[in-house]
């Protein structure tokens, strides 16, 4: 080993990259295991239809939300979807610019993550529209009534930065794809599977200058996808911080939103990365080398989460103003005190086995932690919303949230509708940059060679 | 000759083996180059003489025109349809900032992916080279060097007795 050590094993060829990772999709391994997973995928999709059909039939009544708690599950859950989709682009785009090697092992299922967490979260405010049938509105287009959208409202806001966001994902997601869908083209021996990567890759012929305009492309729709993250969540956590809500009209809201987004982002990436490993037999792909470095980063994130419980605390204190105290109160004391502190323990207690090297290299405990950080967003997100809505300036308006049968088959439903379509892909497409890793490779034992 | 080939493929098993028989070549005076390989290799592009890529700047006329549609959008929209919202000014830049934020972005992405295959002459199914039986293997772990048929040195037996010296694994004709 030279002396600064190597992310993956240098005794491997390329060849056997390409072979390997192409053979996934061309010949699935994990036929059962796939076959069980998508049923169960399609159950909760499944699940997602009927709700969403009983909501469009009876409308949003049937969902737990009310005066004063009017945004609930569907918002929270939208906010909870979108930052999960965050670390995916984070893990690409950002490690792309800074060189960091070892995404290259995950930032394809990364932003596959991304592509589907993004779809879950888009839908919810559509369903949460009430009259879903006019989403339309929020579009400028040359109505008949004479009238346009507001865009001096966040909530008009929201729609061109998630649909900016879709977008731009798709973009890069396919970018980085094309080399490879050539790749598994070329492997390919069925006339289905020849066709499928033949037309979906283009012609891609890896001519020189070909790759030298799409690195051009690539790298700056990297740097494009960066600022876009940081104000796609700026500007959801405006939502919140541009009404004047106790609880939400704080400074501290877009980076402790982004960094709440990446956080939970992380934690998923994490769970999907030793999922996968494990279940096609990647260990010298993702090795525990990157496990290591995303314990790491979930650590990192997690404790700059931290930071913004702590000054979210302090906001209230110093303000002094009364709402703000009283909120604050309520939300550690009151009668939701338990999804606060459930949120806290779950976020914060499990995160500091981290600072172990040796939990951060186990699959297991990294897998643990990493779906105990994702439930505790999801908590976090809950807290933020319900906790600040429920006891209004009025006590006249105070009341309570208790989400119905519709809200759980709503969410668990969108599980079922990431699920899905990540299945399919993990079926269909190179779940692992080919290129890039041959690359990574190359480059590893040309260092090797030279000392 | 009935038609002239496409050009001429030499086949090696490392980057290094490429780049070598690249600055060969056009030290033996071929100006017409191409390189196949199954990721981007550093340094080739100005062996080959390829000029910078300009994808760039489309990405920033891209930038600038979601910018300026965006703001002509939101100007226009509250301009036809003026709405006091508390005495707030019509025409706000600070609310306006994030739509056109998104719309550089949106615009800028867009242009580079259309401009990228656009001048790759992508999406193009089928090309001379993929005739070539050994091809299959640039998408994995083979580098091949083409000398295309319309350079003025090209020669049939020449070039290919070139890239065999150059240390060419295998050489094949590419029909046009």
């Amino acid at each position: 080993m030279s002396d600064r050590s190597d992310i993956l094993p240098r005794r491997q060829s390329m060849g056997g990259i390409a072979d390997q990772l192409t053979g996934i999709p061309l010949h699935f391994p994990a036929e059962r295991r796939w076959v069980i997973a998508m049923a169960f995928a399609s159950a909760l999709l499944l699940l997602l239809m009927i709700s969403v059909t009983e909501l469009f039939t009876r409308g949003v009544g049937i969902w737990g939300i009310n005066i004063p708690v009017n945004w609930a599950f569907a918002i929270h859950n939208y906010v909870w979807w979108l930052g999960i989709g965050h670390a995916g682009t984070l893990i690409s785009a950002l490690l792309l610019l800074t060189g960091s090697e070892w995404r290259n092992s995950l930032n394809r299922f990364a932003e596959t993550m991304t592509l589907f967490a993004v779809v879950c979260a888009g839908i919810y405010p559509i369903l949460h529209l009430g009259r879903p049938w006019y989403v339309y509105w929020m579009f400028p287009y040359p109505a008949t009534m004479g009238v346009w959208p507001q865009f001096r409202s966040p909530l008009e806001w929201d729609i061109w930065a998630v649909l900016t966001y879709l977008t731009v994902s798709l973009v890069f997601w396919y970018t980085g794809l094309i080399p490879d869908l050539a790749a598994a083209r070329d492997r390919a021996t069925g006339r289905g599977w020849q066709i499928f990567f033949g037309i979906t890759s283009l012609g891609w012929r890896g001519s020189a200058i070909h790759w030298l305009r799409w690195s051009q492309a690539y790298r700056v729709t990297a740097a494009l996808a960066v600022p876009l993250v940081v104000s796609v969540h700026s500007e959801v956590s405006l939502l919140f911080a541009a009404g004047q809500i106790p609880g939400w009209h704080s400074t501290i809201f877009p980076p402790y939103f982004v960094l709440g987004a990446a956080f939970s982002g992380f934690a998923v990436v994490a769970i999907i990365a030793v999922a996968l490993r494990s279940w096609f037999g990647l260990r010298n792909l993702v090795t525990d080398e990157h496990l290591d470095v995303l314990g790491k980063v979930l650590l990192a994130t997690g404790l700059m989460t931290g930071y913004g419980y702590v000054f979210e605390v302090f906001d209230a204190l110093y303000s002094g103003e009364p709402h703000d105290m009283r909120t604050l109160l309520d939300r550690v004391a009151g009668v939701y005190a338990w999804i606060y502190w459930g949120a806290v323990l779950l976020n914060f207690v499990p995160l500091q086995a981290l600072w172990w090297r040796g939990v951060r290299r186990s699959g297991w405990a990294l897998l643990l932690i990493s779906i105990s950080v994702a439930i505790g967003m999801w908590l976090e997100r809950d807290m933020i919303l319900v906790t600040s809505l429920y006891r209004d300036f009025l006590v006249s308006s105070w009341g309570k949230f208790t989400p119905t049968f519709w809200d759980w088959s709503t969410y668990l439903g969108t599980i079922g509708l990431f699920l899905v379509p990540f299945l399919i892909a993990v079926r269909l497409i190179p779940m692992i940059s080919i290129f890039e890793t041959k690359e990574l490779l190359h480059e590893e034992k040309q260092e090797a060679r030279h000392g | 000759m009935a038609e002239r080939l496409y050009g001429m493929l030499g086949e090696f098993d490392s980057p290094e083996g490429l780049l070598a028989a690249a600055r060969q070549a056009r030290a033996a005076g071929y100006r017409e180059l191409d390189a196949f390989t199954p990721f981007p290799i550093d340094g080739l592009a100005p062996i080959l003489r390829i000029p910078r890529p300009w994808i760039s700047v489309v990405g920033l006329i891209g930038a600038f025109s979601g910018a300026g549609a965006a703001l002509l959008m939101q100007m226009f929209t509250n301009y036809d349809y003026p709405l006091n919202v508390g005495g707030r000014p019509l025409y706000a830049l600070s609310a306006f900032a994030v739509v056109m934020f998104e719309l550089t972005i949106l615009f800028s992405a867009l242009a580079m992916l259309v401009a990228t295959l656009w001048q790759n002459g992508l999406p193009r199914l089928n090309y001379p080279v993929f005739a070539a039986s050994r091809f299959h293997l640039a998408s994995k772990d083979r580098f091949f060097l083409c000398v295309k048929g319309q350079d003025p040195m090209f020669d049939d037996q020449g070039t290919a007795a070139f890239l065999t010296d150059a240390g060419a694994a295998s050489v094949e004709r590419v029909p046009p």
